[in-house]
């Protein structure tokens, strides 16, 4: 076992050099000028463009870029943001527990209602609940966050007037008062993210379960006289679940990554949002920091996901 | 206009037949600034007369909290970093200029004592110098004296190339001296009649000399206030994450008194511009939203709610077309669009002619800008024209046909016009964006109508406003027949605005296409005189001067104006805000208000 996490440990670090370089060329190769707004501003003399493309050193070679970036990086370094001038680890740093909480929020969200939705419509297939929550899977997955975003915006910000629409990290507020504000205005990206997270989740729960329900040892255990309630969940949900808490790990990247288009409809500064405002911007040391976390985010967890799945079916050896 | 003219106006304005908004207006018309307008009458002896900035409540504070949206999030918090409009924003909370622009081009003095004038020993006779005398008793937040120290500093600061500021412009040419500590003496190099530039408006922001003394040049980017503004503003820095929200309370040492009225500030950035401005017109979740970039007949709909009403100020910033006057199909040592060649259609003035009558200036304004933009008078001449509110432009499909025809480009079986073998066709520019595609449209259709075929074609902005120079798609290689865009006058004095159309200026592969000059259009008259007005003192002749290059440029028509775009924003019903198109709309932040 061991040595199984040590070789894939090595064999994560080539393809983690092979992202970055990948990464490094492609935003070093993509049109755009981090101090193109310079340039049509007339007050601006063109060497101070100069100046400060040679003070970030924007015009040497890609590959001497690429070195310098990774020898910083190694040395925990992750770079200095063009636009904002402050250190890119900081600005990061800054936008993680908002995206925790909300992308955090939605995934439980997501499992609360796929879970007992899932095993339920298992247990009773092509029944008329079965054939609701198919239904609204159907309907939430295909559906995308920015027009589900938008609808709850316009139905409970403009006409009703109930939840605010803008989302605010800081709130003057302290106690009670304050978490009743932070609530209010995270309903409406958390429902949206987690419903749309929840419909996928509820359609591999039940072919899951589907697939679990129809073994032998079920019939076993129901025929040894157990009662229903304890079947499902001691014998056929724990079996289910494997393959579901696997796709669940492959999912966590993303919730420190954030989800871009909900956080720039809701104003969340959230990870995603970082990301989308550095793309626009032009501001290559962020966007390659966010990216390069996120690409070693989905490394290990993948890893993770494969250890935790060893570890719940222990029919699955590594060699 | 010429000189006399000029003179004969601001004689009216003297003895009272001309109001100085008529006066400054009609400047505007005719290409010139508020601010320029302003100057002109300072120097002929008209008063700068800066309207009492109304401001009801008795005293400081009680107010509550003020909201301001920014669709585009601040990214820091130094004025002389501050890369877009935004950042500029963002960092006239806390920092203030020695003076700031009003909407009618009058100076009012923020930090210091008075407006600098001949009477007041402020300015030279010469041209040479200003002297700038200091308000007293000013305090930077952490309770240190503002002192003339701190205005030399920002000079040094801001001057120095290492520190990579972005309003050396305004400072790498001057020299600033203490006299004592609440004077400072402005040098120039050369008589230079456009004196309020450094340390004035978006530019002038001064910063603490004993929090920035340490992180001059090189270091700049380390300095801890940096993201921590100390300034001498109305509000106080709390909190502040970049590219979200800038947090601030009221600064109760404030130097002027009563000010200001709200108790904390809250800045938040990000999302889109109708969203925003939803978020103050329909659901008045906030008090403010900057840069309202959206269809007007959004806006009419979101106001009509009631909750928030629409501000617009003229500014200096056009949107027009520029036809290449050089050929950009053909190759000349490694570049297209070579000064060695001739365009092969617009060379024939008769051309260029038509397609100034082919442009629909009304309907463009009418269906597409709305109230946030004027159908461009700027450019011209007749001051006849601009008396009417309603200025007409001339669409005459008949008149170009008629002007091409004459020019011996006849309709071939196509419906196309040509000549010796050219047939009139050419490709047409602009980066994405809704406005311009239907402004595109637009003139496309005139265009056909006229028997002249033209190929529309859009680029992403973050690649045709780059300067990049590999990518021959960048508006200034303009590697094609015409194109659009809006250029903005950032500066109020046009000296440095008008130097796009010198030939020394123009961009081509061997300065990187970083000269200024895009529609390498060239007249060897115009350079001379933009040379002799560099050296006028007199503010009129200088005036007329710019006029007249302006005519030029336009009477040519190489360049063909479109609008006058203005800067609109969204306000709460009930907050009072003193915007001005020639300074931030923060320049008067101290002054806010709201009323029950």
């Amino acid at each position: 076992m061991g040595k199984y996490i040590l070789r894939r440990l090595l064999i994560a670090l080539p393809s983690l050099l092979g992202i970055s370089l990948i990464l490094f060329v492609l935003l070093a190769l993509a049109p755009g000028d981090p101090f193109g707004e310079l340039a049509t501003n007339s007050n601006i003399p063109p060497e101070v463009r100069a100046a400060l493309r040679v003070k970030f050193g924007i015009d040497d070679p890609i590959l001497i870029r690429y070195l310098r970036w990774l020898a910083a990086m190694l040395q925990g370094d992750w770079g200095f943001s063009f636009a904002s001038r402050i250190d890119v680890d900081k600005l990061i740093l800054q936008r993680v527990p908002t995206t925790l909480f909300v992308v955090g929020s939605s995934q439980l969200l997501a499992l609360v209602v796929a879970l007992p939705v899932g095993v339920y419509a298992a247990m009773r297939p092509y029944s008329i609940f079965d054939q609701i929550a198919n239904t609204f899977a159907f309907i939430g997955f295909s559906l995308p966050t920015f027009f589900t975003g938008l609808l709850l915006i316009l139905i409970f910000s403009i006409n009703l007037g109930w939840l605010p629409f803008v989302y605010r990290a800081d709130i003057a507020a302290t106690g009670w008062q304050w978490a009743f504000e932070y609530f209010k205005q995270a309903i409406m990206p958390i429902t949206v993210l987690g419903l749309f997270q929840a419909a996928s989740y509820t359609r591999y729960v039940r072919s899951a379960v589907l697939d679990v329900i129809r073994l032998d040892y079920v019939t076993t255990a129901r025929s040894k006289g157990l009662d229903e309630s304890k079947v499902v969940i001691k014998h056929v949900v724990r079996n289910a679940l494997i393959p579901v808490v696997t796709l669940v790990a492959l999912q966590m990247p993303a919730v420190f990554g954030g989800a871009i288009i909900t956080e720039q409809i809701f104003r969340i500064p959230g990870i995603g949002s970082l990301l989308i405002a550095a793309i626009l911007a032009n501001d290559t040391p962020v966007i390659m920091a966010v990216t390069f976390v996120f690409a070693c985010l989905v490394v290990i967890f993948n890893l993770l996901a494969d250890i935790i799945y060893g570890w719940l079916d222990p029919r699955i050896s590594y060699r | 206009m010429q000189e006399r003219e000029l003179r004969n106006l601001i004689a009216d304005v003297k003895t009272g037949q001309l109001s100085r908004r008529a006066f400054v207006q009609r400047m505007i018309a005719v290409g010139l600034t508020a601010p320029l307008a302003g100057m002109m009458l300072a120097q002929s002896g008209v008063p700068m007369a800066a309207a009492e900035i109304p401001y009801k409540p008795t005293k400081a504070g009680g107010g509550g909290v003020l909201k301001l949206l920014y669709w585009q999030a601040v990214t820091l918090l130094n004025p002389h970093f501050a890369i877009g409009t935004k950042d500029q924003e963002g960092s006239r909370i806390f920092y203030e200029p020695l003076a700031g622009w009003d909407a009618e081009g009058n100076l009012v003095a923020v930090l210091a004592a008075e407006i600098p004038t001949k009477d007041n020993d402020g300015l030279a006779e010469d041209g040479r110098s200003v002297v700038w005398k200091l308000k007293r008793g000013v305090k930077w937040h952490d309770g240190k004296p503002f002192t003339a120290d701190d205005v030399v500093f920002t000079w040094e600061y801001a001057r120095t190339p290492e520190t990579a500021a972005v309003s050396i412009g305004s400072y790498k040419d001057v020299k600033a001296e203490k006299v004592d500590d609440f004077t400072v003496r402005v040098t120039f190099a050369k008589p230079t009649p456009y004196w309020a530039d450094a340390f004035v408006g978006v530019y002038g922001m001064i910063l603490p000399k004993h929090l920035f003394a340490d992180y001059i040049g090189a270091k700049s980017r380390d300095a801890p206030t940096n993201l921590k503004p100390v300034g001498t503003g109305p509000y106080l820095f709390v909190d502040f994450k970049p590219g979200d929200m800038v947090l601030a309370k009221r600064n109760p040492d404030y130097h002027v008194a009563n000010r200001p009225y709200f108790d904390t500030l809250e800045v938040k950035g990000g999302g889109d511009a109708v969203s925003a401005a939803r978020a103050v017109l329909q659901t008045g979740e906030y008090d403010y939203a900057w840069n309202m970039q959206v269809e007007d007949e959004i806006l009419q709909k979101l106001e009509a709610g009631g909750k928030g009403r629409v501000n617009i100020n003229l500014s200096g910033n056009v949107e027009f077309i520029m036809l290449n006057a050089t050929d950009p199909a053909v190759e000349v040592d490694g570049e297209r669009a070579s000064v060695k060649t001739r365009h092969p259609l617009f060379s024939d003035p008769a051309v260029r002619q038509a397609i100034n009558l082919l442009i629909d200036r009304a309907s463009i304004q009418k269906f597409i800008y709305g109230r946030a933009a004027v159908a461009s008078a700027n450019f011209l001449n007749n001051p006849e024209r601009f008396r009417s509110k309603n200025t007409k432009f001339e669409l005459n499909i008949e008149k170009a046909n008629a002007i091409l025809e004459a020019a011996g480009w006849k309709k071939g079986a196509d419906g196309i016009r040509a000549k010796d073998g050219k047939a009139l066709k050419f490709v047409y520019q602009t980066s994405i964006n809704a406005p311009r595609q239907k402004t595109q449209a637009i003139i496309k259709q005139a265009c056909q109508k006229a028997g002249i075929d033209v190929e529309l074609k859009q680029v992403v902005g973050s690649v045709f406003f780059s300067s990049d120079t590999a990518n021959p798609d960048t508006y200034p290689h303009f590697y094609c027949d015409a194109q659009m865009y809006n250029t903005t006058m950032p500066q109020p004095d046009p000296q440095i605005f008008m130097n796009q159309y010198l030939s020394w200026e123009i961009a081509n592969k061997e300065n990187k296409w970083q000269g200024r000059n895009v529609s390498r259009w060239q007249n060897k008259e115009y350079d001379a005189i933009y040379k002799q007005a560099e050296q006028e003192l007199d503010a009129v002749k200088r005036a007329a001067m710019y006029i007249k290059l302006n005519d030029m440029v336009v009477g040519d028509n190489y360049i063909q104006p479109l609008l006058a775009r203005s800067r609109v924003a969204a306000l709460k019903n009930g907050l009072t805000a003193h915007l001005s198109g020639w300074d931030m709309d923060m320049w008067q932040l101290a002054n806010w208000y709201r009323e029950a």
